[in-house]
């Protein structure tokens, strides 16, 4: 480049020219990173209005707990009150506060999902400002997600990754599990195919994080397919009972089965009626 | 069968005997024996027509049983399975058609003899004496007579020969039995001690085969992974491992990889450097009874067998810290290779999963 511009600026002898060309070589690097920079990188900025009334509401809202500046707040004992912020992205806010975990009603072992306290624009507005206080995963796209046109193929693949890396937690017919001391893994029975994304990115809570570097977002849609396709199969055998194995179908059979043949025996010794006319002859 | 009734133990005297007890018991039941009470009938038994409506009743159910018995048969015909099940209300009909149809003709039949038994057959109390369970004296006398008939007769007392030839045939024709039971698999050898894990193998992502960088690992990230060896061909284009074969070995091999903040992790004596950045590779069967275990709580860094709830936790060596495991989940040693993806140091350094007889 210095070369270049050297020979430039002493044939047309003037000494800008040089200064122009590193200029426009500047100029066109920085346009050509700006056109095929990743996409994540863009979505991640919001215009500065909706970071401002982000942080409005996360003042009102959440700082309480996690503080001012999502710094979060550290108990007198060393654990924490509410994590810190910075780093868990814009998704973990859509995904927090979009499915009504966030804000808690009380400290507790669990942040369960609610009524959503927050209309559509808030959250984004939240999250754009959450988004400002350290690189994290950003809100998926649809096309990410939508699980429309995926061959029963690819939901079959979505239903063996569902078995290696779900069902441990979640139940095999997402049905949800017990964790120890009280905490347990939600139900995915209803929640929308963005907040499974989401929630797979982020690790909300005890759950893991599966990144996109990983289980890719395409495995991650087919996986969504999967689930989806589970709540929406007929249940061939009857009632499902809830779809949790042993336990309630042991109840049932404890309760029912065994209620049943308790009566029948409790009947067959039970007396007759009689009757106080007396012998027939 | 002999139905005589044996008489309890007296003297010649009638009485009961008092040889243990100084005080004579006192003859005769000092509280009067109230019986049975009186015998009240039931209305099936005075009332004509009560007995007609209970007929019909217990014949409707029988009549009813057959109804279902026949709708078992038709739904068998009607209703479609396999691949297009025909599905009413969200079930399918198949299945619950059968189960219902025929659970009913039973049930019905069981409630109508019930029934019958109760309002019609006779409900008289009935005495049925015991009886020794002995043959007759001269039943047993006569099995004695014919045993020792074939003894004499075939000489067993008298041909010594005969009788321990005999014993050592059937001695031998166990042994076939014995070893055909070795045809039931092939014996384990030394494969429950190894794994497929090698020196230098990359640990990828089960089911789409992804290799893994450290960088692609975040705080409190879990991926269930495999052996690289299990997603890659021969020269000849056939995997290299498959069917039943490919099972055996990824039930084994079976890994999770976690990350987890490096100040967090207390590694055991001697394992300082079997991670890489905070991340961690542990076997993914549970040393209790083999069952997969995945179920990993990123905050308290516990990982819980759905089973029977061991725990094991991953920041202090895998050790178990609840439930009926005995040992700790086996760690394989990792490192990264030339091209900067995870790969193991070794096989795992122990036998993974439960323990077994000749592990020691």
């Amino acid at each position: 480049m210095r070369l270049l511009s050297a020979r430039l600026s002493a044939k047309r002898r003037s000494p800008l020219a040089g200064v122009v060309v590193l200029l426009l070589g500047l100029l066109l690097t920085g346009g050509v990173y700006a056109l095929v920079s990743p996409a994540q990188a863009q979505s991640g900025q919001a215009d500065q209005s909706t970071i401002a009334k982000g942080r409005a509401l996360f003042l009102v809202g959440c700082a309480s707990c996690h503080g001012e500046n999502g710094e979060g707040i550290l108990e007198k004992k060393g654990t924490q009150y509410a994590p810190p912020l910075a780093g868990v992205g814009a998704a973990a806010v859509d995904f927090q506060v979009g499915t009504g975990r966030m804000p808690m009603a009380r400290p507790g072992t669990q942040a369960e999902a609610r009524k959503v306290l927050y209309n559509p624009d808030e959250i984004k507005a939240l999250a754009a400002f959450v988004a400002t206080l350290g690189p994290g995963p950003s809100i998926p796209a649809k096309s990410q997600y939508d699980i429309s046109g995926l061959d029963s193929k690819e939901v079959a693949r979505g239903g063996q990754f569902w078995r290696t890396n779900c069902t441990a937690c979640h139940n095999f017919a997402a049905a949800g599990g017990a964790l120890p001391d009280g905490r347990y893994a939600p139900s995915l029975n209803g929640v929308s195919p963005k907040h499974i994304y989401e929630a797979m990115i982020t690790g909300p809570q005890q759950m893991p994080v599966f990144a996109d570097s990983v289980v890719k977002p395409s495995e991650k849609r087919q996986i969504i397919a999967y689930v989806k396709s589970l709540q929406s199969a007929p249940n061939y055998g009857g009632n499902a009972l809830g779809s949790m194995g042993p336990v309630t179908e042991g109840m049932a059979a404890w309760i029912v089965g065994i209620g049943a043949c308790v009566a029948f025996a409790v009947w067959i010794a039970s007396h007759s009626v009689r009757s106080k006319k007396g012998a027939k002859a | 069968m002999s139905h005589d009734v044996q008489p309890p133990a007296s003297n010649e005297e009638g009485l009961v005997s008092t040889q243990h007890g100084a005080t004579p018991a006192p003859a005769g039941d000092p509280i009067a024996d109230p019986g049975l009470p009186a015998h009240e009938p039931r209305p099936t038994d005075v009332d004509v027509d009560a007995e007609k409506r209970a007929e019909r009743q217990i014949a409707t159910m029988f009549g009813l049983s057959s109804v279902f018995a026949i709708l078992f048969v038709v739904s068998y015909f009607v209703f479609d399975i396999g691949d297009h099940p025909t599905i009413i209300a969200g079930y399918g009909a198949s299945n619950v058609a059968l189960g219902v149809t025929l659970g009913l003709a039973l049930l019905l039949i069981g409630i109508g003899a019930i029934q019958w038994a109760r309002k019609l057959m006779s409900d008289v109390e009935v005495v049925e004496m015991r009886h020794t369970a002995a043959s007759s004296d001269t039943d047993r006398v006569e099995a004695v007579k014919a045993f020792n008939q074939g003894v004499s007769d075939s000489g067993i007392a008298r041909r010594p020969l005969l009788r321990n030839s005999l014993l050592g045939a059937l001695a031998t024709i166990g042994l076939p039995a014995i070893l055909t039971l070795r045809d039931l698999g092939p014996l384990p050898r030394g494969d429950l001690a190894t794994t497929a894990w090698r020196k230098g193998m990359r640990l990828v992502n089960d089911v789409a085969g992804t290799p893994i960088k450290p960088g692609d690992m975040e705080i409190g990230q879990l991926v269930n992974g495999e052996p690289a060896v299990f997603f890659e061909d021969r020269p000849d284009g056939t995997p290299k491992f498959e069917g039943t074969r490919l099972n055996d070995a990824k039930t084994k091999a079976a890994i999770i990889i976690v990350r987890m903040k490096p100040e967090n992790i207390t590694p055991p004596k001697g394992r300082e450097n079997w991670g890489v950045e905070g991340i961690l590779c542990f076997s993914k069967i549970c040393t209790h009874v083999g069952c997969p275990i995945s179920l990993w709580e990123q905050q308290t860094h516990h990982l819980l067998c759905p089973c029977h709830q061991s725990t094991f936790d991953l920041a202090d060596g895998g050790k178990v810290i609840f439930g009926p495991a005995a040992r700790s989940l086996p760690q394989l040693p990792i490192m990264v290779d030339s091209e900067g993806y995870l790969v193991a140091q070794s096989d795992f350094t122990e036998p993974v999963g439960p323990s077994y007889w000749e592990r020691g």
